[in-house]
């Protein structure tokens, strides 16, 4: 399992080829990469971190959803730091032996790493900078995965 | 001394990110920030904002002592 956060661009084709390479249980790779999105004369994103708290957390987090979806690996990676639109932000991979698990995995990891990890962005445009809470849907979505 | 540490849109209010206060609970210590600084005040008070000490997120009135750390985390927003 990897679980990163990182100033540095996020190399996906290369995490990708070599992420549970030669594992003959794995039946399925899911993987998503956030990119910032130029809307609205969006420049970049700005994203901070907490060190010593915000990885801990994520790991958790990762540990938590790669048992309960019966992952056989997963990588979160984030980017702190100024991120220029059209740069991805996060990338989340999930190799399974089925693909349902690391589709659902992918997506909870997702939803988690939005709404749930101590993570801190702020958006800069043309008409100037301003921090992203998350969305009603952001909340929404993340609630589907959450037990009774 | 305690070290109070502020993230995100808390620290930018603020206008500063780290200072020496001394020591007490959680909930003494975010008083004292506030009881001068009414945009402090504001965003320590809004929805969502965790404690963190030593790097933990704590729930409870914590006593925070010489040496530890309070961080006041704004809503978390990632991706």
């Amino acid at each position: 399992m990897i679980v990163r956060i990182q100033n540095e661009p996020i190399g996906e084709a290369a995490l990708l080829a070599a992420f549970a390479r030669g594992r003959a249980d794995v039946g399925a790779v899911v993987s998503f990469s956030g990119r910032v999105r130029a809307d609205d004369g969006v420049s970049a994103l700005e994203l901070e971190s907490c060190p010593g708290l915000t990885e801990v957390e994520i790991e958790r987090e990762a540990a938590r959803i790669a048992a309960e979806h019966n992952l056989l690996d997963l990588i979160a990676i984030h980017r702190t730091g100024e991120v220029p639109s059209g740069q991805t932000v996060v990338f989340v991979a999930a190799a399974a032996a089925h693909r349902r698990e690391a589709f659902e995995a992918t997506e909870r990891m997702m939803d988690y790493l939005k709404t749930a990890a101590p993570l801190w962005k702020k958006e800069h445009a043309a008409a100037g900078a301003r921090w992203i809470e998350p969305t009603a849907r952001d909340h929404v979505d993340a609630a589907r995965w959450s037990r009774s | 001394m305690t070290k109070v540490v502020l993230f995100g849109r808390i620290a930018e209010a603020a206008g500063w990110r780290e200072r020496q206060v001394e020591p007490g609970r959680v909930s003494e210590i975010r008083h004292r920030l506030t009881e001068a600084d009414e945009v402090l005040s504001s965003a320590l008070g809004g929805l969502g904002v965790q404690v963190a000490v030593n790097r933990a997120i704590v729930r409870d009135d914590l006593a925070v002592g010489e040496d530890d750390e309070i961080a006041f985390l704004p809503p978390f927003s990632g991706g």
